[in-house]
């Protein structure tokens, strides 16, 4: 903040005297132009440490793949690897990555936000309040691998739900469930609840009594307070998560890793198998037409949510 | 404050009870048909409430059934956690994947917050006092980590790592906390943000400067005493991280907790079980005290600049319309 001024001053000091030498003008002012150039750099050098390691460390590999997928295997530029991925086989796994997303989104969301509601009434120092947050952004965001194990305790062929569902009511579950479409969906909503919760609690907190109060003192009812009232506050945070669910899911790894190894059915895990298969080089330009496919989706969901913010931040004013 | 809080933002129960009597100077029959409704409520909301923890619980008692039940034969014993409290001996030589994977990441845990701390804490302060030219920025490239998916990355990262095992450092799995870094900042990135701006940086640093500090002093002995909760909440959000990552691991083919949870989990899923819920249990444990030390944390800044008081309504109302 203090050298702006300074910076500011002296660019203004060294104008007059450059023109009073009256000899070289032009000369004069590329180095005061220089000067600053040096000075503005130097002003934001703290920027330099965090920009290079990020540039290394995210920025490269994102590059690293989109230019990898345009490469072909003499370095040259090509198409080969895209009309190579582009087969029905590429498009089911991305149809069907995009449709468990998006189922899992939907179902997390709805639950999840009644979730975050009543967890919203509780007192916010409560213990039960902390310890169910705490838990559930383990659940959503760190646990990937433990839950899938937690599945196969409760719902695998000797799981504790499974003989229960046995024993009290003669239902079997299907041995292969949690290695089929069904299973992973239903792992999936176990990550995807808990992270709607997390991400919608901030949102129905912002829910004040007092609306509530003016709805009811206007002769308003429960109906009306959530359908007039908090549903259109509460839609723009709802519709924001919802993207933000299906973008968790369509990049999920570790949960169906850990629960099926014999098929590829998502894009994450036909993109481990390609990375894997070391002794087919052109395996690695698929991996990268895959994680290509998977950015541009991600770019869509990023541009529907920022336009979902520009469209609230209006709306708001 | 903390009182204030939980009065205006948990209005809904709480405040609608009190409310009610206090309040209403209307008709006492809508009174009562408005106690029936918030009755009613309640009840909704235990129920929600009650099923949620059920339905929580139900994988945590499964882990611990699964961990102490042999499979085929359905007779309890408590082998697994057995092997796991012996620690790394020669008896368990299963077990030698587990602990180095367990090693890895508790290693790979504290090198990735250094690296967090030092990068991410002078950048934020730096952004925050040359004005708010790069403040989007580095929002923007901190929080893109939370989109791009790990796997993405990993594709990208591949001949990153190839450079740095075979020219650079070695082929370790603890240099994988490079890349964790990059995992964290979303999280960390949040938890530093909250804590810079509940305190009052350009005074505190102008204050310090003007006495003649350094700017290292100024870092670390004024910043970092001010919002030593978020930086507390900031590591520990960046440890479960660390401990909860399985994807750069597997597909870079290097050994940590998950990886090797996965691993022994084909041979010994007994040992897997138990160990998963340790690490799902201490995990949140780890977050309940974070929230606790962030939740006290604001309250000393608070006390030496009064003029937060009389604004913290004002920015609620700013929160809850957002």
């Amino acid at each position: 903040m203090t050298t702006v001024p300074t910076s500011v001053g002296r660019a203004d000091a060294a104008r007059p005297t450059g023109r009073g030498a009256g000899g070289r003008p032009p000369a004069a002012a590329t180095s005061v132009s220089s000067r600053t150039w040096v000075r503005a750099l130097s002003r934001d050098a703290g920027i330099l440490p965090f920009f290079a390691y990020t540039g290394i460390f995210l920025l490269l590999p994102t590059i690293l793949v989109i230019i990898g997928a345009f490469t072909a295997r003499d370095g040259g530029f090509s198409l080969d690897g895209i009309h190579q991925a582009l087969n029905a086989r590429t498009a089911k796994i991305f149809w069907t990555t995009t449709w468990l997303a998006a189922v899992t989104a939907i179902v997390g969301a709805v639950v999840g936000s009644v979730i975050a509601y009543a967890l919203s009434t509780a007192p916010q120092g409560s213990v039960s309040r902390r310890v169910i947050t705490a838990f559930n952004s383990v659940l959503a965001q760190f646990g990937g691998v433990m839950l899938a194990f937690a599945f196969i305790a409760m719902l695998g062929t000797n799981g504790m739900i499974t003989r229960l569902l046995h024993s009290l009511f003669s239902v079997d579950v299907p041995s292969n469930l949690l290695s089929s479409m069904a299973g992973i969906v239903l792992v999936y909503i176990y990550f995807q609840i808990p992270l709607m919760v997390i991400v919608f609690v901030p949102a129905v907190d912002g829910l004040r009594s007092e609306w509530r109060e003016t709805t009811m003192s206007f002769g308003g009812t429960t109906r009306t307070f959530w359908l007039s009232v908090a549903g259109p506050i509460l839609a723009p945070r709802f519709l924001g998560a919802l993207l933000l669910l299906f973008a968790n899911a369509f990049s999920a790894f570790a949960t169906a890793a850990a629960l099926i190894s014999q098929q590829t059915i998502i894009v994450p895990m036909a993109i481990e198998s390609a990375i894997r298969n070391e002794n087919n080089t052109n395996m690695t330009a698929y991996a990268q037409v895959l994680a290509l496919g998977m950015i541009l989706v991600i770019a869509v969901i990023m541009a529907l949510y920022a336009a979902l913010q520009r469209k609230t931040a209006r709306w708001e004013q | 404050m903390s009182t204030y809080a939980s009065h205006v933002v948990h209005g809904p129960e709480h405040g609608s009870v009190r409310d009610d009597v206090t309040v209403t100077p209307d008709a006492p029959v809508r009174a009562g048909a408005r106690a029936a409704a918030t009755r009613r409520q309640t009840a909704f909301r235990r129920v929600v409430y009650l099923v949620s923890i059920l339905l929580m619980a139900v994988p945590l008692v499964s882990l611990v059934e699964y961990s102490v039940r042999f499979p085929l034969t359905g007779a309890v014993n408590l082998d697994a956690w057995r092997k796991i409290f012996a620690g790394r001996t020669n008896e368990y030589t299963t077990l030698d994947n587990l602990w180095l994977g367990l090693t890895n990441s508790l290693i790979m845990c504290l090198i990735t917050v250094v690296i967090m701390l030092v990068l991410l804490l002078p950048t934020m302060v730096w952004v925050r006092l040359s004005g708010k030219k790069f403040s989007r920025f580095v929002e923007f490239v901190c929080l893109l980590p939370l989109t791009i998916p790990a796997v993405v990355l990993v594709v990208g990262l591949t001949p990153i790592y190839r450079v740095i095992s075979t020219q650079i450092l070695n082929s370790s799995a603890i240099w994988l906390s490079f890349a964790y870094v990059i995992l964290v900042l979303p999280f960390s990135y949040r938890a530093m943000d909250a804590g810079l701006r509940a305190i009052d940086l350009k005074t505190l640093v102008e204050a310090a400067r003007s006495f003649g500090a350094s700017w290292l002093t100024v870092l670390l002995k004024v910043i970092v005493p001010n919002i030593k909760g978020a930086l507390v909440s900031a590591s520990f959000l960046s440890c479960a991280v660390v401990l909860g990552e399985f994807t750069l691991a597997r597909l870079l083919a290097k050994d940590n907790l998950q990886t090797a949870l996965f691993v022994i989990n084909l041979s010994d899923s007994q040992v897997a079980a138990a160990m998963s819920f340790l690490a799902l249990a201490l995990t949140t444990i780890l977050l309940v005290v974070m929230d606790l030390i962030m939740n006290r944390a604001p309250k000393a800044p608070k006390k030496l600049d009064a003029s937060k008081t009389y604004r913290a309504p004002k920015k609620r109302i700013k929160d809850t319309t957002r």
